[in-house]
């Protein structure tokens, strides 16, 4: 588990001889990791001081109340925050400082992928919205493409359900249709990682699980960090938990961990259900 | 008790009456209205039909008829009514005027809103809510000593004409077709460009295939309406165009449009006269082009609205 030592609860004496760092515990190699990670909107500090560590080919939920800089935390790990917040600190990614102006964010952003809360496809077809990302990168033969536009959409389990009408307009399809759409065409660019933020809050029971069922195959092939309101969500889908209360990183944890024995008391109340 | 409160459901509150009144007013505004714009178009329409009905004028000879001379009858002892030289001079200087219009207009949208908000947003549309203010005839004034005089010295000829026109309506119509572009981009949710950025497409790509795309619709209402407004301004062009009521032959020859011919021609004649009757006839045929545009806009619209 990780607390973080620096947040205001962890004066709370039992917590600093836990803080292990959660690369100890298991296998896989560290894909993403941040260090001191700041997040400031103007004067406003929205995340303090952030170290996290993300483990290639699993699924890292980030829960936490309405306002507590989860999503902040995840759209600066692929630089969207750029012209909106100042971010501070380092993003490792396998090792490589992403945060500095140096970083060629479009190359970047080819390999940390990012699917939004509220689905986005372009008001193209459903072919055009998969090959936009590989066209742009110039990639312009059409087998080349095709391929792409179905292997994406089979691990974005919607191949089945639209490979009759693929020049349909992608806003025909339904929420749940379109949101896994989105996730199709963040895989056509073959990322490394994968960010969702809330990708189910809009969508109804049904299509959540479908979804859920998505990430978990996609989990195979793709580290995953993903932002939910949703505890049973996190708990359902997820191998590690963060739990995030106003711009403090405070706990951090296998889910298992965090859902059962939390350590710290905010955690504990939050999954429990008394607040957020 | 039931029966108190019966009689308080009953009678009619204040706040009913209020709200009676208010609906009452709103409904006789809109029918003052509605039957303003209605008295125009019959206005219009019965006396510029009367060109055909009473001096009967074959409308087809008044649409392709190339000269303009309503004083005098010709051959077939018909009045010289053609408006095809104004008809076409309209067009030339509307179309001109909008090619040379839209892609500054679109370069400043996309500089204001999606390179630089903050300066665009400070400097340039003060700018454009100026250029919007200024009276026509001060655009004429500016054009009639500016524009005219260089057209004159660059291109040849008098100076007059359908160039001089353009230019002056290329400035008259940037703004509106410029701040209406900005509209339309900004109505482009915000959620359109995240998702082309987090899939790793520069700003350029965006914009150019998905933000651009998407305003379409919006962009070329904008441009309808510049043309929409540039078909109907007169005194500028009238003072540019140089009134001579020609087929237009070339882009420096003094020619005329319907409004400038209408304006330096209205005040000259006699109601119920047929050179009177023949502007009316020109001005039904701006009545109905404008109607038009307005139809062709409304199309735009909704075409855009199912396409969302």
């Amino acid at each position: 588990m990780l607390i973080n030592p620096s947040s205001p609860h962890s004066d709370d004496g039992w917590l600093a001889r836990n803080i292990v760092d959660p690369s100890l515990k298991i296998s896989e190699p560290i894909v993403l990791e941040t260090k001191q990670l700041h997040v400031y909107y103007g004067d406003n500090e929205a995340i303090h001081e952030a170290d996290l560590k993300f483990l290639e080919h699993q699924i890292s939920a980030l829960i936490g109340p309405s306002g507590s800089g989860k999503s902040t935390f995840l759209r600066s790990l692929n630089r969207m925050n750029d012209g909106v917040a100042r971010v501070t600190g380092e993003i490792l990614y396998r090792g490589v400082d992403v945060n500095r102006s140096e970083i060629d964010v479009y190359e970047m952003r080819r390999r940390i992928g990012m699917v939004f809360q509220r689905p986005n496809p372009f008001p193209k077809s459903i072919y055009d919205n998969i090959t936009f990302a590989l066209k742009r990168r110039g990639i312009t033969d059409k087998q080349t493409l095709d391929e792409a536009v179905e292997t994406s959409l089979k691990q974005a389990a919607l191949w089945d359900e639209v490979k009759d009408q693929l020049k349909k307009s992608a806003l025909a399809l339904s929420g749940g249709q379109q949101q896994r759409l989105c996730i199709a065409r963040a895989l056509a660019v073959k990322p490394d990682i994968l960010l969702l933020d809330e990708p189910a809050s809009a969508l109804d029971p049904v299509s959540t699980s479908k979804l859920e069922e998505t990430l978990l195959q996609l989990k195979n092939d793709y580290t995953i960090i993903i932002v939910t309101h949703n505890m049973q969500q996190a708990a359902r889908i997820s191998d590690y938990t963060a739990f995030f209360n106003m711009g403090w990183a405070l706990e951090y944890d296998e889910t298992s961990q965090i859902f059962t024995s939390p350590q710290v008391q905010l955690t504990n109340n939050y999954v429990a259900g008394d607040f957020g | 008790m039931n029966n108190n409160l019966q009689k308080q459901l009953l009678k009619r509150s204040k706040a009913a009456k209020l709200e009676r009144l208010g609906k009452t007013v709103s409904f006789l505004a809109l029918m003052l209205i509605t039957l303003t714009v209605f008295a125009i178009i019959i206005f219009v329409a019965s006396k510029g039909l009367s060109t055909f009905f009473t001096n009967h004028v074959n409308w087809i000879d008044f649409l392709t008829g190339k000269n303009w001379n309503p004083n005098v009858t010709n051959a077939k002892g018909q009045p010289e009514v053609g408006a095809l030289p104004m008809i076409s001079g309209s067009f030339v200087v509307t179309i001109l005027s909008a090619l040379l219009a839209t892609p500054f207009a679109i370069g400043t949208a996309i500089f204001m809103n999606e390179i630089s908000p903050h300066r665009g947003a400070k400097l340039l549309q003060p700018v454009i809510e100026l250029l919007v203010g200024i009276p026509s005839v001060v655009y004429g004034f500016i054009g009639l000593t500016v524009v005219v005089p260089a057209v004159r010295s660059v291109f040849g000829g008098s100076g007059f004409g359908i160039l001089a026109g353009t230019f002056v309506l290329f400035v008259m119509i940037l703004p509106t077709v410029t701040s209406m572009s900005v509209d339309a981009l900004r109505s482009v949710p915000r959620y359109y460009r995240e998702a082309a950025l987090a899939l790793g497409a520069t700003q350029w790509q965006t914009i150019y295939k998905v933000v651009l795309r998407a305003a379409t619709p919006g962009m070329l209402t904008a441009i309808v309406f510049g043309m929409a407004r540039a078909f109907g301004e007169a005194l500028a062009v009238q003072m540019v165009i140089g009134n001579a009521a020609l087929m237009p032959t070339s882009l420096v020859s003094p020619a005329s449009t319907l409004t400038s011919v209408l304006t330096t021609g209205i005040g000259n004649t006699v109601m119920g006269s047929l050179q009177n009757n023949a502007l009316w006839s020109l001005a039904l045929v701006l009545l109905v082009m404008s109607l038009i545009f307005n139809l062709v806009i409304r199309m735009i619209g909704r075409k855009g609205a199912m396409s969302k």
